[in-house]
């Protein structure tokens, strides 16, 4: 077998590329605005290819080609959730820019007549959405690179599983990337990424487009029939919304639950950490926008595309074969470029795409994670020590070494978690982590931005509300206890079949939580004795929406 | 500069097209979530060949989330820069202390 020592070459080169470009880094960033924000250096267009790098997961390439292959025209309607997000985010990107210097908690703390409460609920918030996501990255990464390598669930290494290893080594080199690298190494990380991911994309969905004469029907007629699921492939609600025939009670909550996914997806991408930090690596608050808009045409590009490759797989490798690989899907891609490969150039054009594909996983994998350990950081160092506890007099080298050592202490904490939680189905944190941004972060970021009878106080009931509601709701959701497989008995949720203390009946909570933080901030506003600063907020609209005096 | 009369309307044109942009655009990305649960038949309906209403709507996502993202960007450049650059250099040549804060 070729296959795996060419994929082994390729990720061996992959880790050098990135970490020589991290050596670099670290050697020109000298101050805070060189680490939190790479010197804020970056053009528009590079800076949007970082978005879509740091948006893009590996549960976006491998798990929404995998959807479609499986599920059909549900993965479609799924990804466009992660698309249409991103037009609340280019309408505040800018306002956001200008306000801010280094994180989200800047523009909620300029208003704020104590700055010390707010900076603390938004670092809490930022840490937990962040680790929360960075979780699932991890434990998926486990998993898909075993997948990818060709690893089989018995191998070890040093007495560890594959797994481990492969949690450990791609946490050592997310904290390596964050600190020494700072926002210059990741952003640098991110870019990479983004290129070689609409590369790979491209080429893949050519190749499909090709063997099926550019004919989009024939392609959909093809995958139609080797889904052995004939028309319903193509139609919605073989995942989301699932009709249950003879029960209207569950036919509504499926149907209410997929609305409530769609919702914090749409409303959570704006206001979720590791994007946000992203806004203030560029020069202006212009800048800011024309990077938005260039992540807004590879995102759409790309999940244009992801139609080709989750069909495609369907039709060329078959549903059979991408199950027996991955029951979730997740290997159907990389499957998908060896077939292409295979018509093309044989067994060594197969084992060639097979290897590029793997690769550019990887390089998702890492970049995402390298993005999330990086905005936490940033939230811990700038918002918490060098507001909160130097009350907002630190020195800036100081704060920079904060931030190097918190990239460590949550890669670590991310590396343990993660380890631990190996074997457990934490697919649902990220869905939970556009939730918990939508319902904590974006009714403090919107009210900031527009409400001038906004205050502290409901900043800070407006964070915890939303961050506390969410997480209650999907403790006492299906994802966390009482989902049993009816046709197996095993369980589908995080505990142990039998254990089931569920009361709330949807998997996702945005349709309950992203209200309740809305009303918790305007409740905190109006019942708190905090009066509202008209002038500040005139303030900050003359500098939001023009620039003037902005960083 | 807060009162000032550009900047009111600058923040007026900004505030209405950001309303109807966001308003717009939000219906038509839950009327598609809507119809794809509550209104499957119409979605399964077949157009071209194996081409269905529900995939030519989640096309049509696309296009909108393209179409907006442009349209902000050249309304924009037409009627927010201008306005707000002659503000930003009164501001960074005559500092008013309050606004140059932090």
């Amino acid at each position: 077998m070729t296959g795996r020592p060419l994929t082994f070459t390729l990720f061996a080169l992959l880790v050098f590329i990135t970490l020589g470009i991290t050596i670099w880094a670290s050697r020109t960033t000298r101050d805070a605005v060189d680490f939190y924000a790479g010197g804020r250096a970056f053009s528009g267009p590079q800076n949007g290819f970082a978005l879509a790098g740091d948006y893009m997961s590996a549960a976006s390439f491998l798990g929404i080609a995998g959807i479609i292959s499986l599920s059909g025209y549900d993965g479609f309607l799924y990804s466009i959730g992660f698309m249409v997000a991103w037009i609340p985010t280019l309408l505040i990107v800018e306002l956001m820019r200008n306000t801010g210097r280094f994180t989200m908690a800047d523009v909620l703390a300029y208003r704020a007549s104590r700055q010390p409460p707010v900076r603390t609920a938004a670092a809490i918030s930022t840490v937990t959405v962040s680790v929360f996501y960075l979780l699932a990255q991890m434990v998926g990464a486990g998993a898909l690179v075993s997948l990818l390598l060709g690893l089989k669930p018995g191998e070890t290494f040093m007495g560890m599983s594959a797994k481990v290893v492969t949690i450990i080594v791609v946490g050592v080199l997310m904290i390596c990337y964050v600190m020494f690298g700072g926002m210059k190494g990741t952003t640098w990380v991110q870019i990479i990424k983004a290129a070689l991911l609409m590369f790979g994309t491209i080429v893949m969905t050519l190749l499909v487009l090709t063997h099926f004469g550019f004919n989009l029907s024939s392609m959909l007629g093809s995958a139609a029939t080797a889904s052995g699921k004939g028309s319903a492939f193509l139609e919605p609600g073989l995942k989301y919304g699932k009709d249950i025939a003879g029960d209207p009670g569950k036919t509504l909550i499926n149907k209410l639950d997929f609305l409530s996914l769609a919702l914090a997806l749409v409303l959570g991408t704006a206001a979720l950490p590791h994007i946000v930090t992203r806004f203030f690596t560029v020069p202006s608050g212009r800048a800011a926008r024309t990077s938005v808009n260039w992540a807004i045409g590879l995102v759409g590009a790309f999940y244009l595309m992801t139609l080709a490759l989750g069909f495609g797989a369907t039709a060329l490798v078959g549903r059979t074969a991408i199950l027996a690989q991955d029951p979730s899907g997740n290997a159907a891609a990389p499957q998908l470029a060896r077939a292409l490969g295979e018509e093309v150039a044989g067994r060594i054009g197969g084992e060639i795409m097979l290897a590029f594909i793997a690769s550019v996983a990887f390089a998702t994998i890492l970049a995402v994670v390298a993005g999330l350990v990086m905005a936490s950081s940033t939230s811990l160092a700038h918002d918490y020590f060098g507001h909160v506890l130097m009350l907002g007099r630190p020195r800036e080298s100081q704060e920079v070494g904060v931030a190097r050592f918190a990239a460590f202490l949550i890669g670590s904490l991310a590396i343990l978690l993660a380890v631990f939680a190996k074997n457990l189905n934490v697919a649902f944190l990220v869905a939970l982590a556009f939730a918990m941004a939508a319902s904590a972060n974006l009714p403090a970021i919107v009210f900031s931005l527009f409400w001038p009878r906004f205050n502290g106080t409901g900043t800070v009931a407006g964070i915890y509300g939303g961050l506390v509601s969410s997480l209650v709701l999907v403790v006492f959701s299906p994802v966390v206890s009482g989902k049993v497989d009816p046709l197996t008995g095993q369980t589908l949720s995080l505990f142990p079949a039998g254990v089931d203390f569920h009361w709330f009946p949807l998997e996702n909570p945005g349709l309950v939580s992203i209200p309740i933080g809305f009303l918790c901030a305007v409740a905190g506003t109006l019942l708190s004795r905090e009066k509202a600063d008209p002038d500040r907020f005139l303030a900050l609209s003359v500098r939001s929406l023009t620039g003037g005096g902005a960083h | 500069m807060g009162r000032d009369r550009r900047f009111v309307r600058l923040r007026r044109r900004l505030t209405r097209f950001s309303i109807i942009a966001i308003g717009g655009f939000l219906c038509w990305y839950f009327l598609y979530v809507a119809m794809s649960a509550f209104a499957r038949e119409f979605m399964d309906q077949r157009l071209i060949g194996n081409v269905n209403v529900g995939l030519v709507f989640g096309l049509l996502e696309f296009v909108a989330t393209f179409l907006l993202a442009w349209g902000y960007a050249h309304y924009a450049r037409a009627a927010l820069d201008p306005l707000a650059d002659r503000i930003r250099t009164e501001i960074d040549s005559a500092p008013d202390p309050r606004s140059r804060q932090r």
